[in-house]
């Protein structure tokens, strides 16, 4: 029962345009409680989750891009950015948001969250996985 | 062995539910346990017993309802979307000053740790969705 | 890994991406409207090269798609099928 497993949040949504985006972070957000090894990953769409500057008052929407710089608190500091992805959409990580976390073994230093890797190096990463959450 | 499935997608709009429904029924007669259907995004629809289909089409709703009372099968409604979305229960009403309740006979409405606890529980998650 | 896919490849690109993340001893199984990508007539067909795939039964029967539409080597599943194959592999994505 008390086995640790390892989750993978698999994020391809554009956000706003249909909710799954934030209702999957809010998954990540209650599932952290339960001290699994969790990860993030955002491929295809789901890059633009990630972009910097979204404002949605013309919308009447929450702005919940704010949310993915408090994850590092949620202990969630694997979040990976699928390079092709974000390429095909004439992006970079400069283009995203910042997210880091602190670590606590090493005096609270902060960490980068965010890990650019190529698709091929993400097939490995998925393959390491127990649990595949899909929005 | 034991499955938790996750529907995101409500009733007759999309095909999820139905392959889900189906996927629930073969595994039980397999005689595998499903720890828990949950109910995410609009999937949380499913729940409601307010639906009228036409007589010759299925009906979702008490399909799932029959299931779930035909193998104590658990229909978890996720309540942050059920607020959002007028899935209403006792609880809900009395919590939210609702004048009335929707939620349909075998479906309970819990929180979203019901999907982790799920994943954690189960050997297989299987989504469908959207 | 089961790869779940349930886009038609004409609308979506899910099934590419499913597809692009193949490993070895990965399985494609298309439900729902991913089945048309099993027809070997259409342009889509090709993605599926070289991958191990199995379609529902009930979602090409639903859509007029005779088993000998299919790509040579599809398996056709029903349900019971759709479990075992979930049974069988450890890891399960639904390419939504």
């Amino acid at each position: 029962m008390s086995e640790i497993k390892k989750f993978m949040y698999v994020n391809r949504r554009a956000p706003y345009g249909t909710i799954y985006a934030w209702e999957s972070l809010e998954v990540v957000l209650i599932g952290a409680a339960f001290e699994q090894d969790v990860s993030m990953a955002f491929i295809d769409d789901g890059v633009y989750q990630l972009i910097k500057g979204q404002d949605t008052t013309g919308l009447e929407m929450k702005n919940f891009s704010p949310t993915y710089a408090a994850l590092g608190d949620y202990e969630v500091t694997k979040i990976y950015i699928e390079k092709e992805s974000l390429e095909e959409r004439g992006l970079t990580l400069d283009d995203l948001q910042h997210l880091t976390w602190e670590d606590e073994d090493e005096d609270w230093a902060e960490k980068d969250s965010i890990q650019l890797i190529s698709r091929a190096e993400m097939v490995k990463v998925f393959a390491d996985q127990d649990v595949f959450f899909n929005f | 062995m034991k499955f938790t499935i996750q529907v995101n997608e409500g009733p007759y709009q999309h095909q999820a539910t139905d392959s889900a429904y189906l996927f629930t029924k073969a595994a039980l007669e397999k005689g595998h346990e499903i720890f828990r259907v949950f109910f995410y995004h609009d999937g949380v629809n499913n729940g409601t017993r307010l639906t009228t289909p036409p007589q010759d089409d299925r009906n979702i709703v008490k399909r799932w309802g029959e299931l779930s009372a035909g193998h104590d099968l658990g229909l978890v409604i996720c309540g942050a979307a059920a607020q959002r979305r007028g899935i209403v229960d006792d609880g809900e009403a009395e919590r939210n000053g609702k004048d009335a309740t929707n939620i349909a006979e075998g479906f309970r409405i819990s929180g979203l740790g019901q999907l982790v606890e799920g994943a954690i529980q189960s050997d297989r998650l299987v989504v469908f969705g959207d | 890994m089961l790869h779940i896919v349930n886009k038609s490849p004409y609308d979506r690109n899910s099934l590419d991406t499913a597809v692009s993340y193949k490993a070895d001893g990965d399985i494609f199984l298309l439900i729902e409207d991913g089945v048309y990508a099993a027809m070997k007539s259409g342009a889509a067909a090709s993605k599926l090269d070289g991958c191990s795939v199995s379609v529902l039964g009930a979602d090409i029967a639903a859509r007029g798609i005779a088993e000998d539409k299919l790509i040579d080597g599809v398996s056709v599943i029903d349900y019971a099928g759709f479990v075992d194959l979930v049974e069988a592999n450890e890891k399960v994505q639904s390419w939504l």
